[in-house]
């Protein structure tokens, strides 16, 4: 599905993604994880397109992603912070973003799931934090594409409307999409994905099924191996031998 | 293109800022006609205040729009649409809109005052159209600045620097230079001056049109012998079409380099 080889980009004089070899099978739940700064929205962005690489190769569905647009047809794209034109009114924002990309689909359910028909005629600058995320989800979720991006997607839900995207992430799945997830929230990885990549310093650190990495960590003989019972612990432990 | 600039003109027109700068070149409109009583002064009053404020707050806009927008436009640029087109939509959605309050709200006071069938209404119209053209020289300019800059304040700085220095600075540094000079031939240098920038080009066009060019004494005289063969018309409306050209092209180029 995707395939990323030796990804290198350079803010400034700051690495953020040094050497990345990557390759994501379709149909598989890959969480993201790593301390802030270690390169993971970039990592998502290269992929979109909407930062542009030093060095390196991406390949969707195996064509080349540089400089080309049409690609992104087959890619939900959840952004970290949501902020909307002012001025249109929601229903409004949803026919923009289905014009652009046609092929609609889930729109009633989503907008029956995060209870937003209310909000349809409102406009976006009198919706609170957690309203515009979940209209955000509901511009991810409404296409048929077989690859679907999340960035920090639980940031300021509502408990109700968290469970409701874990179960909209397990019918994704389900239908065999690929689904990548950055998250701070360690537990909410763990629920949702059976696989991690692990960032740290712009390189992929671990990366492996989290059963694996919790076993490894317990056969560790490190100082802490009796805590490290559950996957936070586990990952602290990698984070400690390269004493971070 | 069509999609985006769409949404963004129609974003825009519900906006407060909009209908404020609207309701500006209408009461601007009414008190100067009305009490000008005369269409052609008005018309000079007008380009005075024209071509100072429609340039700033094309480029106070501009970047504020462009910033306000930046966590929208990232949305766009993850659906399948080239960022030439989302660029190019939101650039033409703040000029297109900004130009229409320039248009409306001087126009509607004028076809009241009846200045329709008055012979002023050729001054007027070519009023229109270099606000227009300062408006969207300016836009794309306060664009390009935006984009290079993710640093708000240094993006508002350049551009209101870029302003000062077309609206204010040059026309000093000019002044200067000629005094310099004096000793040489220099309306070729001055017409060459006055024509690299769009803010005095568009004050030269307007004060040639309407008459008024014996103002300038010995320079008039040669600017209008210049400006006013084909050749000078020509020229400068090529100059003030590739005033508008370039920065799109620059702002173009940038966005396809940027890193959001």
């Amino acid at each position: 599905m995707i395939q990323i080889k030796g990804l290198y980009k350079k803010f400034n004089k700051k690495i953020v993604l040094n050497g990345i070899d990557l390759n994501i099978p379709q149909g598989s739940l890959f969480g993201i994880l790593g301390p802030n700064g270690s390169g993971k929205t970039t990592l998502l962005k290269t992929i979109l397109g909407m930062v542009i690489p030093n060095q390196g190769k991406i390949s969707i569905l195996g064509s080349n992603i540089l400089k080309s647009s049409s690609y992104r047809n087959n890619i939900s794209y959840l952004p970290q912070a949501a902020n909307f034109p002012p001025n249109l009114r929601v229903n409004e924002l949803f026919s923009l973003i289905s014009d652009i990309r046609g092929n609609l689909i889930n729109y009633s359910r989503l907008i029956e799931k995060f209870k937003l028909s209310p909000f349809l005629n409102e406009k976006t600058n009198t919706l609170s934090g957690g309203t515009k995320q979940k209209i955000n989800i509901a511009l991810a979720f409404m296409f048929n594409s077989p690859l679907i991006i999340l960035d920090e997607p639980t940031s300021g839900l509502d408990p109700i409307s968290l469970i409701q995207l874990k179960k909209l992430i397990q019918t994704e799945k389900d239908k065999g999409k690929t689904i990548l997830i950055t998250s701070h929230i360690m537990s909410f990885i763990e629920e949702v994905s059976n696989e991690i990549i692990f960032l740290l310093e712009g390189k992929i650190y671990l990366q492996g099924k989290i059963n694996e990495i919790k076993l490894k960590a317990k056969s560790s003989k490190k100082g802490i191996d009796s805590y490290l019972t559950d996957f936070e612990y586990a990952i602290a432990s990698k984070l400690k031998d390269k004493n971070v | 293109m069509f999609k985006i600039l769409n949404y963004c003109f129609f974003d825009l027109i519900r906006g407060r800022w909009i209908f404020i700068y609207f309701s500006f070149y209408l009461l601007l409109g009414f008190g100067i006609l009305f009490l000008n009583n005369d269409i052609s002064n008005a018309v000079i009053t007008l380009m005075n205040i024209i071509i100072f404020i429609a340039p700033l707050i094309a480029s106070l806009f501009g970047v504020t729009y462009y910033y306000a927008s930046k966590e929208f436009t990232e949305l766009l640029l993850a659906q399948p649409v080239k960022r030439k087109s989302i660029v190019l939509g939101q650039y033409l959605g703040v000029s297109i809109s900004l130009s229409l309050c320039l248009i409306l709200g001087l126009g509607i006071p004028f076809i009241i005052y009846g200045a329709i069938k008055s012979p002023d209404i050729w001054d007027f119209s070519l009023l229109l159209i270099i606000g227009c053209f300062l408006t969207l020289i300016f836009t794309s300019i306060s664009f390009n600045f935006a984009i290079v800059n993710d640093n708000k304040l240094k993006g508002f700085g350049y551009t209101v620097l870029i302003w000062l220095f077309l609206a204010v600075i040059y026309d000093g540094v000019l002044l200067i230079l000629l005094i310099i000079l004096k000793e040489y031939p220099l309306d070729k240098l001055s017409l060459f001056g006055i024509m690299l920038n769009p803010i005095d080009l568009s004050r030269t066009l307007m004060i040639l049109k309407l008459d008024i060019s014996a103002l300038l004494g010995y320079t008039g005289a040669v600017f209008k012998m210049f400006f006013g063969t084909f050749l000078g018309i020509i020229s400068s409306s090529l100059i003030l079409i590739i005033w508008t050209i370039l920065p799109i092209f620059s702002m173009i180029y940038k966005i396809n380099k940027k890193d959001f």
